[in-house]
């Protein structure tokens, strides 16, 4: 279970970090926790689960890749054979269930632009299953924050 | 050339791609591995982030774990001509935390064209966010559904390919 110190750490970080040789540190002088504090928090938070995942987001957009939303309509009783072929590909990033026909649903990161039609295609030929891709038109919101 | 220069930048995204080791002195220890300095990988991020190709170091939670325990995908189909300014007005909302405008699928029975992802603690709650959204489109809205999350099948940073 999460307190409310581990509440305080988690809404600081999801936002950006000052880039410091001691960035825990810091944070903890910030919110008044001593840096072993922070670090033995956020080390319980990793095993746990609470936080998936600490570091440098990259935009692989800014450094010439990209990024798409997929979809695919898995047939029951298909679903988690073809979960487990999905989520082998390196490039598929997050991976959903959803409750629709078009169930699960999956962000593709690749280095290059035509990285994400070639990925797709290859998806398709190991599952037998159509790709929907749906690439970003245009972004009205960017910055995920979840208050813990 | 200094020694620190032919470390590539993808060399440095790949010992960051999983996350920060989490101790005192971070960075310290992934120069180690790269055979660089502290200082020059620093200096390297910093590069980084003023590119765009780092849009922030930070923790990536796990919603469900948080007690968000409903996520639902909202999609819209609107009108072509409004969704630029309709899309905006919906991105601004508080409660909506990615909106983006995307190609239908018409022929896949997908008439959908703007996507507003929409967090809450119950599943009321994302119903009432999802009718504050259908009041604001209004007419320039023919229809919308709700993709609720079931699970997490994966969620992992970026990973780079092996190359060689």
């Amino acid at each position: 279970m999460l307190d409310d110190t581990d509440r305080l750490l988690i809404n600081r970080l999801q936002d950006d970090l000052p880039l410091s040789s001691h960035p825990f540190a810091e944070v903890g002088k910030e919110l008044g926790l001593s840096e072993a504090d922070v670090i033995s928090r956020i080390e319980a938070m990793k095993d746990s689960g609470a936080i998936t995942r600490f570091g440098p987001f990259f935009d692989v957009a800014a450094m010439g890749g990209a990024f798409c939303l997929c979809a695919i309509a898995v047939p029951a009783g298909q679903f988690e054979h073809v979960m487990t072929e999905v989520n082998e590909f390196p490039e598929v990033a997050h991976n959903y269930e959803r409750d629709h026909t078009l169930n699960m649903w999956f962000v593709l990161a690749t280095e290059t632009p035509e990285g994400i039609a070639e990925t797709a295609e290859r998806i398709e030929e190991k599952t037998g299953l159509q790709v929907l891709c749906f690439p970003k038109l245009q972004e009205f919101f960017i910055g995920f924050r979840v208050k813990a | 050339m200094s020694v620190e220069t032919k470390i590539s930048d993808r060399e440095i995204i790949a010992a960051l791609q999983g996350g920060l080791p989490i101790v005192a002195a971070p960075y310290a220890e992934v120069a180690v591995k790269l055979g660089m300095s502290e200082a020059d990988l620093m200096a390297r991020i910093a590069a980084m982030k003023d590119s765009g190709a780092i849009r922030r170091i930070a923790a990536a939670p796990n919603h469900y774990k948080l007690g968000m325990v409903a996520n639902g995908m909202t999609v819209w189909d609107v009108e072509d001509t409004q969704v630029a300014e309709l899309g905006a007005k919906i991105g601004a909302l508080p409660f909506v935390t990615h909106c983006y405008e995307r190609p239908r699928a018409r022929d896949q029975g997908w008439p959908y064209n703007l996507f507003a992802m929409v967090h809450g603690d119950t599943p009321d709650e994302v119903e009432a966010k999802r009718a504050e959204i259908a009041a604001i489109l209004g007419d320039a809205c023919h229809g919308h559904d709700i993709l609720y999350s079931k699970r997490i099948l994966k969620k992992t940073g970026l990973r780079l390919r092996k190359r060689g």
